[in-house]
């Protein structure tokens, strides 16, 4: 073990780097420390169940009977945020695009991300957009259209704030109309049109848009290293995110129906 | 030497005992090290950690918590299957029994049903917290996709045992959840672009999914399995590759 002692070039330069970041080695054992917060927290939080599992009786209804539907019917309510945005999509974007896009989104998360900071504390500074970003998608979005699901919504799927009572025969006007045709246009095909066009539009011009918002944030040197794979695909699921905002909006600010409504696919 | 001191020397000296246990409990760093990497259990984690990574406020604890409420529901859940058969039958009835015939029926079931919200919700706080201290940089990518991939698994292994009470609740709740799967572009029957594929109500997406064009007793049973056995082992599978994977990449900080 002698010779281990000489300070050949490579360790003293492994410890200057090691002296330059700081004092890293700050570990402790795991044997207490971490399995003594594991312990007595596995302890706090079984002891909570029980409690809860004591005072609060899980719901059994009356049996399953397929032929009446109760309403509302609601889903689980983990998935009521993807049931309320129902109310603005069709099903296949609700209930099948957008939950395939939130997980693709969460997955490739780490790949385009490459911001190096922040790796193991909390910061907010150094990842302002990253966590403005996931904010909006998770605690504006997905909480948010939860508790409206679960709280604000009565027969019909109609709103009713907690004081009201469910009316089942409550008269909600019909009025949506489809974009194209607040817009003017009366034929079909035009109106199709104009909504395919408003679409592809808003993909072009957001993915533009952002383009020029990050060269203008980071620099051109900072987008050629981020590249146009990960340029490409953040800003298809960041405008999808924000499309299915600005389609809530146009609902309830101006009963817009659809966007793009053809024989296939409304949108 | 007392008596008692010379009978725990035999005892701890014996070949029974050494064949057991590989280290003393004299609080040495030996002994600390080997406690963890010398157990099967708490080898799940390396022997040393950085001390931040142990702290409450850092951790929030929530990765653990949805372990642990894992457990909770696999323990509690075979209490339940032990008194619940899958039929249509049968299923209404059997919760009736466990609620009100069973010793700790009714507390099982409430601990079973509570934990796997519970579970929900912690896995979303885990994956908050993970994000927000930016602990699925380098290296620890691919456990992150792993992590996501078990989110979905806590909610497909929560989704398929709300169906097995067999009220109108979970009926009707699976049937709304379901219902998206018809609408699946090309393999839905309500789906755009049907037409192309030649789906109808008894053989698309969703007849998959219920076994059947309706949600109905071939449903239970395919639901019971998927949350009884399949989606358990495959959330097990998962759950190893990600605690192997933050066993060697550390448990917080930039890479070691």
């Amino acid at each position: 073990m002698a010779e281990a002692k000489v300070a050949t070039p490579a360790t003293t330069a492994r410890r200057a780097k090691a002296k330059a970041a700081g004092p890293s080695d700050d570990k402790i054992y795991t044997w207490p420390h971490l399995v003594r917060v594991e312990f007595i927290c596995t302890l706090l939080v079984i002891a909570g169940m029980l409690v809860w599992s004591l005072l609060v009786d899980a719901p059994l209804e009356e049996p399953a009977a397929p032929t009446r539907t109760p309403n509302p019917s609601k889903a689980p309510w983990y998935f009521l945020g993807l049931q309320e945005i129902l109310v603005y999509f069709d099903p296949w974007h609700a209930g099948v695009v957008l939950p395939s896009l939130i997980i693709v989104g969460l997955m490739v998360l780490p790949f385009v991300d490459t911001n190096l900071k922040g790796n193991g504390y909390f910061t907010f500074t150094e990842r302002k957009y990253e966590i403005t970003t996931f904010f909006v998608g998770f605690h504006i979005m997905w909480i948010v259209l939860i508790v409206v699901g679960t709280f604000l919504r009565g027969p019909g799927w109609n709103w009713f704030w907690p004081w009201e009572p469910w009316d089942t025969h409550k008269v909600v006007a019909m009025n949506n109309v489809d974009l194209p045709y607040l817009l003017g246009f009366r034929d079909y095909w035009a109106q199709a049109a104009v909504g395919l066009v408003m679409i592809l539009g808003y993909f072009v011009v957001g993915t533009v848009a952002m383009y020029a918002w990050i060269v203008r944030l980071k620099g051109k040197d900072w987008m050629q290293r981020w590249g146009a794979a990960r340029f490409g695909i953040v800003s298809f699921l960041f405008l999808n995110m924000i499309a299915v905002i600005i389609k809530m909006g146009l609902r309830l600010g101006m009963n817009v129906k659809y966007i793009l409504v053809t024989p296939w696919i409304n949108v | 030497m007392t008596n008692w001191e010379r009978l725990k020397q035999q005892i701890v000296e014996s070949p029974v005992w050494r064949s057991m246990f590989r280290h003393g409990y004299e609080d040495t760093p030996r002994n600390r090290i080997l406690a963890v990497s010398g157990n099967v259990w708490l080898h799940l984690h390396p022997s040393k950690v950085r001390k931040h990574g142990v702290r409450l406020k850092f951790t929030w604890c929530m990765g653990g918590i949805t372990f642990l409420m894992f457990l909770i529901t696999i323990v509690t859940g075979i209490y339940l299957m032990f008194y619940y058969r899958p039929v249509a039958e049968y299923a209404y009835a059997d919760m009736k029994y466990l609620e009100f015939d069973m010793p700790f029926g009714m507390l099982m079931r409430n601990m079973h049903r509570w934990a796997a919200h519970a579970m929900v919700i912690a896995v979303w706080l885990h994956m908050f917290r993970v994000f927000m201290t930016g602990s699925y940089k380098p290296p620890r990518e691919f456990n992150w996709i792993v992590g996501v991939v078990l989110l979905v698994l806590t909610l497909l292994l929560s989704f398929t045992g709300y169906l097995l009470p067999w009220d109108q609740l979970s009926i009707w709740a699976v049937t709304v959840g379901s219902n998206m799967a018809r609408a699946t572009p090309l393999l839905g029957h309500e789906g755009p672009f049907r037409e192309f594929v030649g789906v109808n109500a008894v053989y698309d997406a969703r007849a998959f999914l219920f076994g059947g064009g309706e949600i109905g007793p071939h449903t239970l049973l395919r639901f019971y399995i998927l949350h009884c056995i399949f989606f358990p082992l495959l959330t097990t599978v998962f759950l190893i590759v990600h605690f192997w994977r933050i066993r060697r990449d550390g448990l917080s900080g930039p890479p070691l």
